[in-house]
């Protein structure tokens, strides 16, 4: 076989997949109308179909990359030979059609998962399927019809590519799609089961356990995915934020905040079987806020940093895909739900009643986020001019809203289900409060700082009483019979969701109030003073790379006693093939504080405009994230989602 | 009203206080920071407010940035190809910015209609262009065919 071939072979897996697809939604919707069991059973066979045949698409465009095939058009718009090869694999993501193929190769995984779970009865599995099934044709069709990674250039094949965007040559973007993607997709699990139950007319609370895990891991990837996507801004944009309310951020915050709050408001209709319509809702607008994140990314309606030039013709496909989408799960939840009825009552105090809390403010929280994302585009399509809608606006409303769903984050563990007397509540509560507001509404901000600010107090608060209340609620779970060991693992999972959210909150409170940034001319052997530090240019360089050529500086830091701390090397590279230039930024690291320089632009012979930036506590804003969906993994791994459900 | 009644009206109110009371703060944080765009052409004609934070755009002017040997302080030009204006900023200007691109700054206009910029902003893509500025360039009559956005236009098309 001729290697040549291989964009083709993978273009013919990529229909068949489609023609798998078909099988995998169309059969079992019949075989369920006409009650053809035998019909029901070809779900699976179709699922591990397309799953081998997309797996053999992907790594068909991946060899391609690695034999640097620029007849390929994605290949030679995408890499370069001179391109190192871990960075021509990682290229297969790096733009539009690699990335969609990505993601419909993450939904077949997914759907491959799904057929193996054990204890889900053969015709729940099926619809399940089948629901997947309609999802991967729409993006399928999108793929093949408008953004197909295999189309060539032929016959004038061009003798190198025009390079991977050299933003993308970073480790960070080998992980940062594939585990974001793996979020957003999982949710499309979430909502099959959830169409499957309402298409059965059977949304009990084996429902809600069988959607659990599935949610539970897509948060979890979900969580880090946008952790490490934050965090690569942070050291590859040069601009020392780890989040700047870009459009495209915002769009993975949607399905995030719906996300979270669909997690919890399952637990509550599991145990209690309650909010089951509202629960059902939630999943069909958490992956449509995927789908939609998807198409504001990939139509180029939004003016943000991730607009990498993009095709406008292509958002009215993925815009009617949204819209389908929407329609049909809106349509069968309306027809469907009014039969539903709860028949447990509940109390004003009560964990019901504080998880529905959070699960209003968290679809607050997702709206105005929304409405910030979408009013320029509305107010654009309305003639109003073009506007933008800035930081402020989402500082003035997310924090006040995530202050108020910290409160509830704190009573939710430590309350009981169903109802609760107020005085066992204040009786559990008190001593948390007491410390969260002795050390962090009061002492903590002066000893920090030696002086007080509203913002830093309420933060600390929050944190102390995040992490307060959480270890009271373990404490008192340690008390049982079987002591520590008794705990199940899908406690240990809420606490370190908890405390993961606390140390964000932690990290974001320091990182907001006591980080400072400066824009300085460094000229060399002229010190300059950032925060009690001071720092010297002493030599300004010149050096070369594989694929590029870069200006050097070496940076000396001293602390106030005048000794050497630390000696930066920030770079400047440009990158010969885009001609584009790069900060490299150097970055002493710690648990308490980053220093942080980037370079910006020589002003004169001997001297260059530097960033410097000292950042207290931001790596607690990832890490926090990464404990919290470590959390979310161990919690599915608990015994009860391995018990099999009689059917 | 039975209690259990009472208790969801309870519940109803507290969720409608709470929706109202968002959607009031979202609406008025939002109309404190909208900020609408202008091009050069718009600024000129004194269309643009001075009393608040606006965004403006074009592309750089070759040959006008002007840089203060001495700061960070640097001066710039930018254009629809019909009026220009000014452009100051203070801090370090993006990777992307080079003469000839189009470029979109947030500031507020000083008295001599030159936009003094808190933050300049250039894309990360050598081929992209800021949608404004290529919006207020064809308004203007101006937008050139040999302009970075109509090439990768063309070059899309080519397979």
């Amino acid at each position: 076989m001729d290697i040549l071939y291989l964009p083709e072979l993978g273009q013919f897996a990529l229909i068949l997949a489609l023609v798998m697809a078909c099988v995998q939604a169309l059969l079992p919707l019949a075989g369920s109308m006409t009650r053809q069991p035998l019909w029901l059973a070809y779900a699976q066979p179709a699922a591990w179909a397309q799953f081998a045949l997309l797996t053999v698409s992907l790594v068909f465009l991946g060899v391609s990359f690695l034999v640097d095939d620029f007849s390929v058009a994605y290949v030679a718009n995408n890499s370069n030979s001179a391109l190192p090869w871990f960075y021509k694999l990682s290229a297969v993501w790096g733009a539009h059609e690699g990335s969609l193929l990505l993601w419909l190769w993450i939904l077949a995984g997914w759907t491959f998962a799904v057929s193996f779970s054990r204890g889900l009865p053969a015709e729940v599995l099926a619809r399940v399927l089948a629901v997947l099934g309609f999802v991967s044709i729409g993006m399928l069709l999108f793929v093949i019809l408008t953004s197909n990674p295999f189309d060539r250039y032929l016959p004038q094949i061009p003798s190198d590519g025009a390079d991977l965007n050299p933003l993308l040559q970073d480790p960070g973007l080998i992980f940062h799609p594939p585990l974001l993607y793996m979020g957003y997709v999982g949710f499309a699990v979430t909502f099959a089961f959830a169409l499957a139950a309402l298409w059965s007319g059977k949304l009990d609370t084996a429902w809600a356990r069988w959607s659990r895990p599935w949610t539970s891991v897509a948060w979890a990837f979900l969580t880090c995915g946008i952790a490490l996507g934050s965090w690569w801004a942070y050291y590859e944009l040069g601009w020392g934020g780890w989040w700047f309310w870009d459009p495209v951020e915002n769009a993975s915050l949607l399905p995030w905040l719906l996300g979270t709050a669909l997690m919890h408001s399952l637990a509550v209709t599991e145990k209690r079987g309650l909010f089951k319509s509202w629960t059902v809702l939630l999943a069909i607008a958490t992956f449509s806020t995927s789908l939609m994140g998807f198409f504001l990314v990939r139509s180029g309606v939004l003016n943000s940093v991730h607009a990498f030039a993009n095709d406008p013709d292509r958002g009215l496909f993925l815009l009617l895909l949204l819209g389908v989408t929407i329609g049909v799960s809106l349509l069968v939840y309306a027809l469907r739900v009014p039969t539903l009825k709860a028949r447990a009552s509940y109390s004003l105090i009560s964990k019901d009643v504080f998880l529905l809390a959070n699960n209003v403010i968290l679809v607050v929280a997702t709206l105005t986020v929304l409405l910030g994302t979408v009013y320029p585009l509305l107010m654009d399509a309305l003639n109003q001019g073009k506007i933008s809608v800035g930081p402020p606006y989402f500082n003035a409303l997310f924090v006040p809203l995530m202050l108020l769903l910290g409160v509830f984050m704190g009573l939710g563990p430590v309350s009981d289900w169903k109802s609760m007397r107020l005085d066992k509540l204040r009786k559990k509560i008190w001593l948390s409060g007491a410390i969260s507001l002795l050390l962090g509404f009061i002492l903590l901000p002066w000893v920090y700082d030696g002086s007080w600010s509203i913002w830093v107090a309420l933060g600390l608060t929050l944190f102390f009483w995040v992490v307060t209340t959480s270890l009271r609620d373990i404490w008192e779970a340690s008390r049982g019979k079987k002591g520590w060991r008794g705990i199940s693992r899908s406690r240990w999972g809420m606490f370190g969701g908890h405390v993961g959210a606390a140390l964000i909150v932690l990290g974001v409170t320091m990182v907001a109030n006591y980080g400072e940034e400066r824009d300085v001319r460094m000229a060399i052997g002229e010190p300059v003073k950032v925060k009690d530090y001071e720092f010297t240019l002493t030599q300004l360089g010149e050096r070369e790379g594989p694929n590029f050529s870069a200006d050097t500086a070496t940076i000396e830091m001293r602390d106030r006693e005048g000794r050497l701390y630390k000696t930066l090397t920030p770079e400047k590279r440009n990158y010969h093939v885009r001609g584009m230039p790069m900060t490299q930024v150097s970055i002493d690291w710690g648990p308490l504080k980053d220093i942080y320089v980037a370079m910006g632009e020589p002003v004169a012979e001997d001297a260059y405009a530097m960033r410097i930036h000292y950042k207290p506590f931001v790596r607690w804003i990832w890490w926090g994230a990464f404990i919290a969906g470590l959390a979310a993994i161990l919690a599915v791994t608990d015994r009860r989602y391995k018990v099999r459900v009689p059917e | 009203m039975t209690p259990k009644r009472k208790q969801k009206l309870w519940l109803l109110g507290l969720m409608l206080g709470g929706v109202s009371l968002a959607v009031g703060l979202t609406l008025y944080a939002l109309s404190s920071n909208i900020n609408l765009f202008f091009a050069p052409t718009q600024i000129v004609a004194g269309e643009a407010p001075q009393d608040r934070e606006i965004r403006a755009g074009g592309m750089v002017v070759e040959g006008s940035v002007q840089r203060d040997t001495e700061s960070l302080q640097v001066r710039f030009a930018v254009t629809d190809n019909n009026e220009e204006i000014w452009i100051t900023f203070d801090k370090i200007l993006p990777d992307l910015f080079r003469e000839g691109q189009g470029v979109v700054a947030v500031g507020r206009l000083n008295d001599r209609q030159e936009l003094v910029a808190t933050e300049v902003l250039a894309r990360h893509d050598e081929n992209y262009m800021p949608p404004e500025v290529a919006e207020a360039l064809e308004a203007a009559g101006q937008m050139p065919d040999q302009a970075p956005y109509a090439k990768n236009k063309s070059s899309d098309k080519s397979y």
